[in-house]
């Protein structure tokens, strides 16, 4: 007989590689915070930047919109292209299948949240509550995240809370509403990318 | 002393298996071969050995036209895996002191 403690590892190992998505990769977060810091960036520069008062008054309202929907878009394609593509080189290594049940189960305890949120500031687009949408953005990530965090490592379930307190943050001050976007897509996801990829990839 | 030395969990496949549908309400062969890394015929055997002990239920059917086998923890298996892990903890205990 192998030792007891063996035995246990051996099983919690198991039951953790058939429940949890392991291939999330710490450096895909970081990458998504440095395209959301550039993104933001961008925004500001464009809404309050110190010499395009011109540009800002040049471009009508609509199309302003129209500019910062389509950054956002590009931010958030950029950021799901590359953890998909960090993740699959980590599944490799670690031989562990990619597209596993528990990979799925991750990616609908996320994304379902996510998209009621997406969608959701969709609406507040078309009813013109621009400032609520960095809130309501932060606040549906932060608990796709907190849904999430069952499926893979539970640190995850760290980084949904403080996306779920900027976003309330956001929702009360939303004059602040962009620095906020920066600091939670932007600063927290590379502070936790980084803390994840020192802790479990190299 | 609490707990149970189980001899269908002596084998580390059967273990294996037994643990992964502790926390799965079903999984299927392949998912099996792919977390396990055996090769069919040794986790058919150990699959099999189970099932006569009744602590996994098999249920066949198809996906289209591919046949599935997947595989289910009975009570008594979940039962007995539990009185295998109290004999491991307790083992563990009793070494400590």
């Amino acid at each position: 007989m192998r030792k007891p403690e063996q035995e246990l590892a051996d099983i919690k190992s198991m039951m953790e590689r058939s429940t949890r998505f392991l291939s999330l990769s710490g450096l895909s977060g970081v990458m998504a915070g440095i395209y959301a810091l550039i993104g933001s960036g961008m925004a500001w520069y464009w809404i309050e930047g110190p010499e395009t008062l011109g540009l800002a008054s040049a471009l009508d309202h609509r199309a302003l919109m129209n500019r910062l929907l389509i950054l956002a878009l590009v931010v958030l394609l950029l950021a799901l292209v590359t953890g998909y593509i960090f993740s699959q080189k980590k599944s490799q290594k670690t031989a562990n299948k990619f597209w596993s049940s528990a990979g799925k189960r991750f990616m609908s305890a996320l994304f379902i949240p996510v998209l009621a949120g997406g969608l959701f500031s969709f609406a507040l687009l078309h009813e013109s509550y621009f400032n609520l949408i960095p809130a309501t953005t932060l606040i549906f990530y932060g608990l796709g995240l907190i849904n999430a965090s069952h499926f893979t490592i539970s640190e995850l379930k760290n980084l949904g809370l403080i996306q779920l307190m900027i976003g309330l943050i956001a929702g009360f001050f939303p004059e602040i509403g962009i620095y906020c976007w920066a600091a939670g897509f932007g600063m927290a996801h590379i502070i936790y990318g980084a803390m994840m990829y020192y802790k479990y990839d190299r | 002393m609490k707990g149970n030395y189980d001899k269908a969990f002596e084998n580390v496949v059967r273990l294996r298996v037994m643990s992964i549908l502790m926390v799965n309400e079903q999984v299927d062969f392949n998912t099996f071969k792919e977390l396990l890394d055996v090769t069919d015929g040794n986790l058919a055997t150990h699959l099999r050995n189970l099932e006569k002990q009744v602590y996994i239920q098999v249920e066949k059917s198809f996906v289209g036209r591919k046949p599935q086998t997947n595989y289910s923890a009975t009570k008594s298996g979940k039962d007995a895996f539990q009185a295998h892990l109290d004999f491991l903890e307790n083992l563990i205990k009793e070494n400590k002191t």
